[in-house]
């Protein structure tokens, strides 16, 4: 019983990041009819606005402290960073602490313009294009994406911590009556978790229960006739697109703490939100968050030891042999439409 | 000759001709020179000149004939790598039963793989082929250990068998033969001032690149590639007339699989090490990349692709700092400076940035690849000779050609 609670928590944070991917992606493809190998590269950009955000927050000036002197009988330098020095020691590291999560603040519109500029300026010419050349043309931009990154943050990964007051872990074993320290979980996988439920609902209840939800839902169905009723879809299909980016952007951002950010976790985790979306059924938002919680919880279930010993190396590919049955015996996806890209 | 039209006769003489002329095309600089670093005549670099060739045209078979886009190619290649070196490093090291051993092997994989992808077109496949190959991947950096020697790599052994060899007593590592011709033992000629190195290795995966270029012409050609550009046309159509496309789609995943195949065991014989790295899917991705720079569809569009990335790869990611500053001496030094900064994320180590943005404006722009870029450009000359009277050259009535499948 606590080994099978403590595999699903711990496949919720991973599940959580791939429901959160794979939601935006299938917004996109579903809405937009586009597919979208940039999907990753917006998640990882989400995580560098965390690294950014924490870096501005602690800039620093550099002052000679007369008190204190170092062995030589100089004064030492130290390094005060500008939050601290405006709002004093204690607010402003607090603010500082506070990075990862405030730099929400910054991911959400950075986002949502880098959705804008890349529905306009780029995927909008590639609608009438066959699927072929538009997984070309964003996985380059992908490429492209990756190596600014790159240039810009370096090659290694960059640690990001959480705030101070969700470090530590929370035991789940004794607030459940059992021993303690049996079934203990980071706070931070918690908050993670939490957040995506947050974010899976707010773009639900979007689309579920806003007038505007409800054009983009009409249009999802038949864009055409949507059009002819005079509404300007395009306008609200480009802001779906950018409502998509952010939804990986701040997913990457909050992951920071998990996974260190590197340049090309978006790749890495691109062919893992495919095999979700497709997992799910393309174009529908209910499977990709089921089966991105579903394969979560999977690949930690099958990176258990005794389970390990039965099939060796199971761990490494339970989830592209769980896609690979799901196209083979039911291509909708679980819960995919009928007759969404079907043969 | 050899089944082909006049046309294409002269084609395959000049694809001749370029192959063995590599080691003087590539080195059109003088040693001592400034622009020496430019030069691409080394063995290393011609090898993989003619090896990814092979690659990138076995893959488009698949793609520029049936337009079914596989994201999983470098599995083959890797599982080329790996039954050549084993071959190596149980029988002899004599490059040709590995490659055999090569080709063979990832034909098996390949019908295995396209059984199961081909079930599905379009993007499915493609996520089908993406996951197979990732799942292969996985499974040899950490389960097939045994066979792939994980994350190290497969490589040869003193003590490795080696059963139809004589006993090795040297202590050190027997080079890759053909018949016992060294792979790594080249001719050196130097003529005013340019070396030109003549390189076993490399003439030998010219010979076999020219070979797989013949076939790849005789397919393109055959009614069998007729009925692959049918199916990349109009499938449903195709089905209605009652043929059943999926063998004709099997073979040619299977054809462009041992392509591969060849092209990982010319790998492995140039140099016997295999590693997991090369399976990737970011691998797979170079090879699409590679197609379609030069112009999936066309018979050599591929191979100018191939050579186009595998020369910026090494001579474009040698540009460091040093060498800009050396380039722009002559300006003051804030212009110098500023040049140079401007420059640097592009070349050198930022070179993928370059190979990504150039690959985003061919797929916008240029769907054809620099090969339609090249026929655009000499038709625009032409027409400029002929002073625009030439009547062909009405375009507004005429039906575009579609992409991907032009000649």
């Amino acid at each position: 019983m606590d080994t099978l609670l403590l595999q699903i928590l711990n496949g919720l944070d991973k599940g959580s990041a791939y429901a959160l991917i794979a939601l935006g992606l299938t917004l996109i493809f579903g809405t937009l009819g586009v597919v979208n190998f940039a999907h990753g590269a917006l998640f990882m950009l989400g995580s560098f606005c965390a690294v950014t955000f924490s870096r501005l927050l602690s800039l620093s000036s550099v002052k000679l402290d007369e008190t204190k002197l170092d062995f030589l009988g100089n004064p030492t330098e130290i390094k005060t960073p500008y939050v601290e020095a405006w709002f004093g020691p204690e607010t402003g590291a607090a603010i500082i602490d506070w990075a990862v999560p405030l730099s929400l603040l910054l991911a959400i519109p950075f986002m949502i313009l880098v959705g804008f500029v890349m529905e306009r300026g780029l995927i909008k010419h590639f609608y009438k294009r066959p699927h072929a050349d538009q997984i070309l043309v964003t996985f380059g931009l992908a490429i492209v994406l990756q190596e600014i990154i790159k240039a810009i943050f370096g090659a290694n990964p960059i640690p990001t911590p959480a705030p101070d007051i969700f470090k530590g872990s929370f035991d789940f074993g004794l607030a459940l009556g059992m021993d303690a320290n049996k079934i203990i979980y980071p706070y931070w996988r918690m908050v993670y978790f939490s957040f995506s439920l947050v974010v899976i609902g707010a773009v639900f209840s979007f689309l579920q229960f806003t007038t505007f939800g409800m054009v983009v839902r009409a249009g999802m169905a038949d864009r055409e006739t949507v059009g002819l009723l005079g509404i300007d879809i395009d306008k609200r299909f480009t802001f779906m697109f950018g409502i998509a980016a952010a939804v990986a952007g701040v997913a990457g951002a909050m992951y920071t703490p998990i996974n260190s950010p590197n340049y090309h976790m978006g790749m890495d985790f691109l062919v893992l939100s495919f095999v979700v979306v497709v997992v799910g059924g393309m174009g529908s938002l209910p499977g990709a968050v089921l089966a991105g919680f579903m394969l979560g919880i999977l690949e930690s279930f099958a990176s258990m030891n005794w389970i390990k010993d039965i099939i060796p190396g199971i761990d490494q590919i339970i989830i592209y042999l769980v896609a690979i049955i799901i196209l083979l015996t039911r291509p909708r996806g679980l819960m995919g439409r009928k007759g969404v890209m079907e043969e | 000759m050899l089944g082909l039209n006049k046309k294409d006769t002269k084609f395959l003489l000049i694809v001749i001709a370029l192959t063995m002329l590599t080691p003087f095309l590539t080195q059109p600089f003088a040693e001592n020179s400034g622009l020496a670093q430019f030069n691409a005549g080394y063995p290393d670099l011609m090898q993989r000149f003619a090896i990814y060739g092979i690659f990138a045209i076995g893959f488009n078979i698949l793609f520029g004939l049936t337009g079914y886009l596989s994201f999983g190619h470098a599995a083959f290649l890797g599982v080329g790598s790996y039954s050549a070196v084993w071959m190596m490093k149980l029988l002899t090291v004599n490059v040709i039963p590995g490659i055999i051993l090569a080709i063979v092997v990832s034909g098996l994989f390949a019908l295995v793989i396209g059984y199961v992808s081909l079930r599905r077109s379009g993007i499915y496949f493609s996520i089908l082929t993406l996951a197979l190959a990732q799942m292969s991947f996985n499974l040899a950096y950490s389960v097939l250990t045994p066979i792939t020697n994980g994350e190290t790599g497969l490589q040869l052994a003193l003590d490795d068998p080696r059963i139809l060899m004589a006993k090795n007593t040297s202590g050190s590592l027997p080079t890759t033969n053909l018949f016992g011709l060294s792979m790594n033992s080249s001719a050196k000629w130097e003529v005013l001032g340019h070396v030109f190195t003549f390189n076993v290795g490399y003439y030998f995966c010219g010979v076999i690149a020219v070979i797989a270029f013949y076939i790849s012409l005789r397919i393109f050609r055959s009614p069998f590639g007729l009925m692959l550009r049918a199916v990349k046309t109009n499938q449903t159509r195709m089905s209605y007339t009652g043929l059943n496309a999926r063998p004709y789609t099997l073979a040619a995943f299977v054809i462009s699989g041992m392509y591969a195949g060849l092209a990982g065991g010319l790998l492995a014989s140039m140099d016997p090490l295999a590693g997991a790295e090369r399976m990737q899917w970011t691998a797979s991705g170079e090879v699409v990349i590679m197609t379609i720079l030069g112009g999936a569809g066309t018979l050599m569009g591929p191979v100018l692709g191939a050579g186009f990335i595998k020369y910026f790869e090494n001579i474009f990611s040698k540009i460091n700092d040093t060498v800009l500053h050396g380039w722009f001496n002559f300006l003051p030094d804030g212009l110098e400076n500023l040049l140079v900064t401007l420059i640097h994320p592009f070349v050198g180590k930022g070179w993928h940035l370059t190979l990504g943005a150039l690959f985003m404006l061919v797929v916008i722009f240029l769907p054809g690849g620099l090969m339609e870029g090249g026929q655009r450009i000499t038709k625009w000359i032409k027409n400029k000779r002929s002073g625009g009277g030439d009547p062909n050259s009405n375009k507004t009535h005429a039906p575009k050609p579609t992409p991907h499948v032009a000649e």
